[in-house]
């Protein structure tokens, strides 16, 4: 055996509550997943995949595994809503399934939904595929506490051929419990032909330090559609860890809208694999940070099938002293020959102490590929400030309306317009109109 | 209403305005022409407030106030207006966004209310109808995919709804075929008024054919060196710029 790292206070503190317990093949595989982290600790930065997040401030910290009071805590359920986003909800309170939050009523034909707790309880079977995963690598470390840990989350499965109009609505609810650190896992599969509009909702409600890990396993069918919109807005102390896997069959087509507003630490890897012929992925990303936030996105795709597409448009504006990670990596492997993948990066820098590094990979290793891919990290067009300014629009207002116009390609294609005109509103009240660089 | 003396600016350590003096009352229409290089973008930059011009030396009053101590913004408020040379694509601001933010900026600075969308939507109707703009360039992305023409009547378009006092015309006849020419003149024509001034920077004189000037200055290198009435402006279109620059010796002495 080699020798075990020096634990930070981070893992020490997590590590030693109890595994939770329950079927046997589940408990083996926290285990293992437990061991893993325990044997390989915390990635630092000089692993590829952390290099521009540091760990070391919040290893220091100490938390608490659970919320006690999770199951209790008074929400306010009308904070909750999203415009345009009226269909099943399914509310989580520091981690833990709130029926009394949610919404589960009359699902439509062809959805099944229900949080993990309930399925692990009913020894649901189905899920031993999907919950079985070993992560061995340092990289995953966040992954394999959550593999551990995770005692709830959402189980969806859309029948085959369903079509599901109304959003489904995720509420993830980080309330005011210092120290709490949960975790929740989500399983998601989209039967052939079907489906599905989803949104997914991190919200902060009172501010604590808190820790979260989120792990959500997606699959799609044969001709499945998945839409689905992803909001961050932790709280301000909040660190928020996920991580998104998205699995295309045949002719599959998903369609994601991420957008990165809250938090003080925040990772989010989406990761894709585009297994069916003739599949189409389509990203679409935003970050707007201020204060000293530093949010990272590690996105990858992996063409593995003919005539596969996939574009993904990201943008990140960073003021005060925040800082943007953004790593797009696209590989396009052996044998996904005509695939069409291209990835745009712009950044702004609002503030002279912000700081973006963005890192665009491409690999191809097969034949009649179009790919295209940049990046570029600059700042708000002199030229059009002053065009602004020499109207009547004073500079503060000129800088904000630049900004919000510079994110906008990223929710040109979101259907739910009652949604976008949300986010859009949400980024200019994050977006800074009272303050000059 | 404006009164430019004796003004000096540089621009990246070079002196481009060198000593120019110019009076410009309510109702006038006033013409600057000159040969390239003669500062005359300078002086509507200068005017406008655009960064990266110093003066030097002289002063600028618009009715009474200290032009140069104002930002841009509030010079807009103050009732000057500039149609640039080269108008600014800002993919993803909306044309009609643009221009209630702008007017209601300005309003807003004048201690006067601002528009409703209603009442705004309804000044934006008259306007159109004066400029003979298409409403389509409204709903598009201010000046994005714009060609020259539409640029320029995008421009012209905005003064009408801005309603200025001293509007600042920066070589907007440059790239205009001969229609496109007559609609802006049209334009400008339309909003001529005992209350409002014009500025009119121009190399060629054709513009002069459609937008009668009330005076015409000749700059060169940084000073007005001719003024006369729109005969001038005739006679230097025969002679070209080389018969100023002959003249000039004199003119300096003077």
């Amino acid at each position: 055996m080699n020798q075990q790292p020096a634990r930070p206070p981070l893992l020490e503190s997590l590590l030693d509550a109890p595994l939770p317990q329950g079927a046997a093949w589940l408990d083996a595989i926290r285990r293992e997943n437990l061991d893993a982290l325990i044997a390989t600790g915390l990635p630092d930065t000089r692993n590829e995949a952390w290099k521009y997040t540091a760990l070391r401030s919040l290893a220091q910290r100490r938390f608490v595994e659970g919320d006690a009071q999770a199951a209790t805590r008074d929400i306010d359920a009308t904070a909750l809503s999203l415009p345009g986003v009226a269909g099943p909800r399914l509310v989580f309170v520091n981690g833990m399934f709130r029926a009394d939050l949610s919404q589960l009523d009359a699902l439509p034909d062809g959805l099944e939904v229900l949080p993990l707790s309930r399925a692990l309880a009913q020894d649901d079977e189905s899920l031993r595929f999907a919950l079985s995963h070993r992560y061995r690598d340092v990289a995953d470390a966040f992954t394999q506490l959550n593999a551990a840990y995770a005692q709830d989350g959402v189980v969806l499965r859309v029948a085959a051929g369903a079509v599901i109009e109304q959003p489904v609505h995720f509420s993830f609810i980080g309330a005011a419990a210092e120290q709490a650190a949960w975790h929740l896992r989500h399983v998601i599969a989209l039967g052939d032909g079907a489906r599905l509009n989803l949104v997914e909702h991190h919200l902060g409600l009172g501010d604590a330090q808190q820790l979260a890990t989120s792990v959500a396993d997606i699959v799609l069918g044969e001709r499945a559609m998945l839409d689905m919109t992803l909001l961050q807005q932790a709280a301000a102390d909040a660190s928020l860890v996920r991580r998104t896997s998205v699995q295309l069959g045949v002719a599959a087509h998903a369609t994601l809208h991420v957008v990165e507003l809250g938090g003080a630490l925040v990772r989010h890897d989406l990761h894709a694999v585009i297994k069916g012929d003739n599949a189409r992925l389509d990203t679409r990303g935003v970050f707007a940070l201020r204060g000293r936030q530093h949010v990272d996105t590690q996105l990858s795709i992996r063409h593995d099938a003919l005539n596969s597409a996939s574009e993904s448009i990201w943008r990140g504006v960073a003021d005060q002293r925040s800082r943007g990670v953004f790593r797009g990596a696209i590989v396009v492997a052996e044998g996904a020959d005509g695939s069409d993948a291209s990835l745009s990066n712009k950044n702004l820098l609002l503030s002279t102490q912000a700081e973006i590094d963005t890192k665009p990979e491409l690999e191809i290793y097969a034949d009649e590929v179009k790919a295209a891919h940049g990046a570029t990290v600059g700042q708000l067009d002199e030229r059009a400030l002053f065009y602004l300014r020499s109207r009547g629009i004073p500079l503060a207002e000129a800088r904000s309306l630049l900004t919000a116009a510079f994110c906008r390609a990223v929710f040109a294609s979101m259907p739910n317009e009652a949604l976008r005109d949300h986010i859009s509103q949400l980024l200019l009240l994050q977006l800074p109109a009272d303050q000059v660089a | 209403m404006l009164k430019i003396e004796n003004l000096h600016a540089r621009v990246e350590g070079k002196d481009i305005l060198k000593g120019l003096s110019l009076t410009v009352n309510p109702g006038e229409v006033h013409a600057i022409m000159g040969p390239n290089g003669a500062g005359k973008s300078t002086l509507g930059n200068v005017l406008s407030g655009r960064d990266g011009y110093e003066v030097t030396q002289g002063s600028v009053t618009f009715e009474g106030r200290d032009l140069l101590a104002l930002d841009p913004e509030d010079r807009a408020a103050a009732g000057v207006f500039l149609a640039f040379q080269y108008p600014v694509e800002i993919p993803g601001v909306n044309n009609t966004y643009f221009l209630r933010a702008a007017l209601n900026a300005q309003r807003k600075q004048r201690g006067e209310a601002e528009l409703d969308s209603m009442q705004f939507l309804k000044l934006v109707r008259e306007k159109l109808k004066v400029m003979q703009i298409s409403d389509e360039l409204l709903h598009r992305a201010v000046n994005e995919g714009f060609s020259g023409g539409e640029k320029k009547r995008n421009e012209i378009f905005q003064m009408a709804v801005l309603e200025p006092k001293l509007a600042i015309l920066d070589e907007t006849d440059s790239g205009l075929d001969i229609d496109a020419l007559k609609q802006v003149s049209q334009g400008v024509n339309a909003l001529r008024s005992p209350d409002r001034a014009f500025l009119m920077i121009t190399h060629y004189q054709r513009l002069l054919d459609y937008v009668q000037p009330d005076f015409v200055h000749v700059l060169a290198d940084g000073r007005i060196i001719e003024s006369g009435d729109k005969s001038l402006a005739l006679k230097l279109e025969e002679h070209g710029y080389a018969w100023i620059a002959e003249r000039e010796p004199a003119g300096a002495q003077a």
